[in-house]
């Protein structure tokens, strides 16, 4: 968390100077910077929850519509001992998948695909709301809204940044002349590097810790429902899905239980940029607590067969690189 | 001077101590309290739906009064053992959780019930409401067990004793619940 504040504390104020050429441009920039993120961040914790299900494109369901769903849930939240059942979603999208968001467990959802549904069993499905209920009582759910909206942030500025210097703000500066347009330069040519460096050494840090999150969250999830093999004959069908998530983007892909926009089965390497460990992985752990083989994964009845429920068209959100989805 | 600031800075750091270990027990109590209702509410739901249960199978299942008769007896016995204390309770709805498992061993026998919409979401409600009551035990138990170990450990103990904290009893598992799970080696 400090980490991504300095990276956008140190991008400001390099973008500042080369902007103003001046020492005391810097220290405005950074000023207003920190003005910025504080009143974003404000907003962001108080309907971050709310922007992240309207873009993903969630309904609130009850009790009486989704009798099973609801009941899950409850039970969740009875073995964790959170003070209130958090409010549930539902996504009308066949690909399997599953998040939950907020700011602390009083005000907290859960959101399932309509997919995940019909292709998991009640024992699954269970274990996939308690994983999402793992994040909510780890406060994971706070982290990834604070984080998501400073490191969305840094791109943001730094894609500004770099489109401003391109279309010549930079070339005035420098016919400007005298010893100011000099160390103005020297600050250019450095807000140009951490424009570039300082969004991917954000995200980098994001995902490693959302990856870390990850495991705990398994863990955490048969704590509650003490059934390892649920979670992972879930996480196995969530795999063997191909379909990517319609509503799925970069801004949202690390909140999801598992990551809705790569082909996850094949991978085995974690990369810097992977927001999720890879599912075989997790899966091998989840087996290893169950001192079971992967032969357990398909023992018992394969998941029932899928209906295609064509989603209602919804414009898509907004690409990944744009601000409205990340906040 | 010296002694006296001395005497009065251990003495503030032992009350700020004392109270530290006090609301953390009292805490812990009402966490206990609190994950005991949980059980309680739900326990009392699943007495609330077995009589809707039984009505909507009974013509049905002619030929099975008589798991319907014992589910409606264990029901009326797990109601009267409410008051008795968390251990007689526990006996009388484990009980009851047998003949449900029973009743809807014989339900799977019934293609009729097991298209009839009404039934299916009874049935669900009800095996909702046996989850809660196994995570709500679990939750209950685990509050238990931290609670009594503040009271029976070094140096809770001594504030335990004071104010008369008492260590609390579990809600015990039911009996097949206990046996040693088998390994299936397929």
């Amino acid at each position: 968390m400090g980490l991504v504040v300095a990276l956008l504390a140190a991008l400001g104020y390099a973008i500042g100077v080369a902007w103003t050429g001046a020492q005391q441009g810097g220290l405005g920039f950074l000023g207003l910077f920190g003005v910025v993120a504080i009143v974003w961040s404000l907003v962001g914790y108080y309907s971050g929850d709310k922007m992240v299900l309207a873009v993903s494109g969630a309904r609130q369901v009850t009790h009486a519509e989704e009798p099973q769903l609801f009941n899950i849930v409850e039970e969740m939240t009875i073995a964790s001992g959170l003070p209130q059942v958090p409010s549930v979603y539902v996504l009308e999208e066949s690909a399997p998948n599953a998040f939950a968001t907020g700011r602390d467990p009083r005000h907290a959802s859960i959101a399932v695909t309509r997919g995940i549904m019909h292709r998991l069993d009640r024992e699954q499905l269970q274990g996939v709301i308690a994983h999402e209920m793992a994040h909510i009582r780890n406060y994971d759910i706070r982290f990834e809204t604070l984080v998501g909206i400073l490191v969305g942030m840094i791109a943001l500025v730094a894609d500004f940044f770099l489109r401003w210097s391109f279309w010549g703000g930079m070339g005035r500066r420098r016919s400007g002349g005298g010893s100011d347009g000099q160390a103005g330069a020297i600050f250019a040519i450095v807000a140009v590097v951490l424009a570039i460096i300082a969004p991917l050494a954000a995200y980098a840090v994001q995902f490693a810790v959302s990856r870390r999150r990850e495991y705990l969250a398994d863990a955490t999830a048969v704590e509650l429902t003490r059934n390892p093999l649920g979670l992972a004959r879930a996480l196995y069908w969530i795999a063997e899905d191909p379909e990517p998530l319609r509503h799925a983007n970069r801004a949202t892909a690390h909140l999801y239980i598992a990551n809705p926009l790569k082909n996850k089965k094949t991978k085995e390497v974690t990369s810097v940029f992977d927001t999720h460990p890879p599912i075989r992985k997790r899966i091998e752990v989840l087996l290893a607590m169950a001192h079971a083989g992967p032969e357990a994964l398909t023992a018992g009845a394969a998941p029932a067969a899928v209906e295609a429920t064509p989603a209602p068209d919804q414009t898509d959100p907004p690409a990944g690189d744009s601000a409205s989805a990340r906040a | 001077m010296i002694a006296i600031v001395a005497i009065i800075v251990i003495l503030v750091v032992l009350g700020i101590i004392f109270a530290v270990m006090y609301n953390s027990l009292v805490t812990r109590r009402n966490q206990v309290d609190n994950s005991w209702s949980q059980i309680d509410v739900q326990l009392k739901r699943r007495h609330d739906l077995i009589p809707n249960l039984v009505e909507a199978v009974k013509d049905y299942m002619s030929y099975e009064q008589e798991t319907l008769t014992k589910v409606t007896e264990a029901r009326a016995a797990a109601i009267s053992a409410g008051n008795q204390g968390p251990q007689a309770q526990a006996q009388a709805e484990n009980m009851l959780t047998g003949t449900l498992k029973s009743l809807f061993a014989v339900v799977e026998n019934y293609p009729d019930l097991k298209a009839n919409q009404n039934v299916m979401s009874l049935q669900e409600e009800l095996t909702a409401t046996e989850n809660k009551i196994a995570f709500a035990r679990q939750f209950y138990n685990d509050s238990v067990l931290t609670y009594n170990n503040k009271i029976q450990t070094v140096p809770s103990n001594l504030i335990a004793g004071m104010f008369d904290f008492s260590t609390r009893q579990f809600f015990a598992a039911p009996e097949e619940d206990k046996a040693v799970p088998t390994v299936d080696l397929r």
